[in-house]
């Protein structure tokens, strides 16, 4: 990879109170490019995602998106630079309607494009469409997804962040979610940041990837490189098999 | 029935009153969690700054038309009280923001001794009478209905009218249902939380005072302990909705309004803040999060 990356996370330590979740870690996300983050549960994995965004901030270290510090800006303005969301746990409003959920996600614009994303969304997504007047609260946990996957899109994303866009969900939906990244990524460029614990289906998916033990990353290499390593086979591979 | 009637309109008119004060408690509330115990304080601030701009104006304005005097100290009212309510926010709630959930409860409570206190030592603490503004009383059979009465209802109609479709159809009102329901969440969004929550304050300070001109214009005078009685009976109002709920806010507003009038009518006078406490007590036995709140249940 050539050229300044979009992200750039650089030795940075994130604690909550005094334990430290994140320690010395350094991720790059290149324009164009798919990267995941595999490891284990309580690695540090979802940290990481939110001290992109802020919130928690790195105590020490850098995070920089689009050649631009953002290390210590309050987290609605480094929503405002592009970066969107799908945090872990969805987080969708629950007394708000799925509809009403996706115009949270286009606020950045006043609802400038609203009605020409939404329909993308919903030919996405055709489940939301069917449920747009329902309260987010009421969804299953794969629409809930689906809706928090929408939701981060609707801003017309820079850079996608999503934690476990595979929790629950039924293998179908899975694939379906993953072919939907890897269209949104070919077609319209969209970079994507992505935690998993299905490993192998997000290294399929990705160009690159890194592997995080204990706050810490221990490797990283390109998708395949990752898929055919015999440590993160044993790891996290092999038995986890999708 | 004609009594019936009669006291049904004057509790109707308190409970506006009651319903638009109510409604600052439950929102401020709903988005941080914690109750404003200031609020009351803030309607008494309210009714004060509408007895200055009313004496101002009639002072050198004389002749000036009752519905300018009158428009004319309501918006300035409200923008006086939305300051002061901001301010309080800024310098006394947010510091203490993710600190310990009794934290800002004992300082609210501290805020609203101040107020009452400044009041009381700037404008003396003997009531201060108002001249009647709108005197005009219609009579149909043997009911009373005075038009401040009228205008009371009206006007508070409107404002909720505005204030639910701000809450329900704006990019502001969205944001703060947002940040009520996860403001983490909301920041991810690019919702400036803090300015949303100061914009919450500021509302709900505007409902105050509008409600504190109309207590004044209703009743004649001002009092600087005007934010204790009134301004507990608003918070039972919230809470005998359901604390949280803005529908609840005017439907407890109003129970309140009517319970008062109506037990002083056919029962005493001296127990109808007896009478309205025990209701409250009541509901909260049968139905703790009022009659409008929501169970605390949701899917994960």
């Amino acid at each position: 990879m050539t050229g300044e990356p979009l992200l750039k996370v650089q030795a940075v330590e994130t604690y909550y109170g005094n334990i430290r979740a994140l320690s010395g870690v350094d991720v790059d996300v290149h324009k164009g490019e798919i990267v995941s983050l595999i490891g284990a549960n309580g690695a540090g994995k979802s940290t990481l995602m939110m001290t992109i965004c802020g919130s928690p901030q790195a105590r020490t270290g850098q995070v920089i998106f689009d050649g631009e510090d953002i290390t210590r800006l309050p987290t609605h303005l480094i929503a405002r630079k592009r970066i969107a969301q799908s945090p872990e746990g969805r987080r969708i409003f629950p007394r708000m309607t799925v509809y009403e959920n996706l115009q949270m996600g286009a606020g950045l614009d006043n609802l400038k494009y609203f009605n020409e994303d939404v329909e993308k969304i919903f030919t996405l997504f055709p489940r939301l469409k069917e449920r747009q007047s329902q309260r987010g609260g009421t969804l299953s946990g794969g629409e809930q997804q689906m809706l928090s996957i929408g939701r981060a899109l609707m801003a017309r994303p820079k850079l996608l962040l999503l934690d476990e866009p595979s929790l629950g969900l039924a293998p179908l939906i899975v694939k379906g979610i993953f072919e939907a990244i890897k269209k949104l990524n070919k077609e319209e460029g969209l970079t994507v940041f992505l935690v998993e614990q299905n490993a192998f289906a997000a290294l399929k998916l990705s160009d690159r990837g890194y592997v995080m033990v204990n706050g810490k990353v221990t490797m990283s290499g390109t998708g395949k490189e990752l898929l055919i390593n015999p440590e993160v086979r044993a790891a996290y591979l092999e038995g986890g098999r999708h | 029935m004609e009594y019936f009637i009669q006291q049904l309109a004057n509790g109707l008119t308190l409970g506006s009153i009651y319903g638009l004060v109510a409604i600052g408690y439950t929102m401020v509330y709903g988005i941080i969690g914690m109750i404003n115990f200031a609020h009351g304080d803030i309607f008494m601030l309210g009714g004060f700054a509408a007895l200055i701009v009313f004496l101002i104006l009639t002072t050198f304005f004389a002749g000036i038309p009752v519905a300018l005097a009158l428009l004319v100290m309501l918006i300035v009212a409200m923008l006086m009280t939305g300051l002061w309510n901001w301010t309080i926010e800024r310098i006394a709630y947010r510091p203490l923001r993710g600190s310990f959930r009794l934290a800002p409860l004992i300082t609210a409570i501290g805020m609203s001794i101040v107020l009452s206190n400044f009041i009381q030592v700037t404008q003396g603490p003997r009531n201060k009478p108002i001249p009647p503004l709108v005197t005009e009383v219609y009579h149909i059979g043997n009911i009373t209905i005075s038009l401040k009465q009228i205008l009371i209802v009206v006007i508070t109609s409107i404002l909720l009218f505005a204030f639910w479709y701000i809450v329900n159809k704006t990019p502001l009102g969205r944001a703060q249902r947002a940040t009520e329901q996860d403001r983490k969440m909301a920041a991810l969004l690019g919702v400036d939380v803090d300015k949303t929550i100061s914009i919450t304050f500021i509302m709900g300070a505007a409902l105050a005072a509008v409600a504190g001109s109309m207590y004044l214009m209703y009743y004649g005078v001002a009092s600087f302990n005007d934010g204790f009685i009134p301004g507990v009976k608003a918070f039972t109002a919230a809470v005998l909705g359901g604390i949280g709920s803005l529908p609840g806010a005017v439907l407890g507003g109003l129970l309140i309004g009517l319970i008062e009038s109506l037990w002083s009518a056919y029962f005493s006078i001296a127990y109808k803040d007896v009478a309205t406490f025990a209701i409250l007590a009541i509901v909260l036995i049968f139905k703790p999060t009022g009659i409008l709140g929501r169970p605390e249940v949701e899917k994960v």
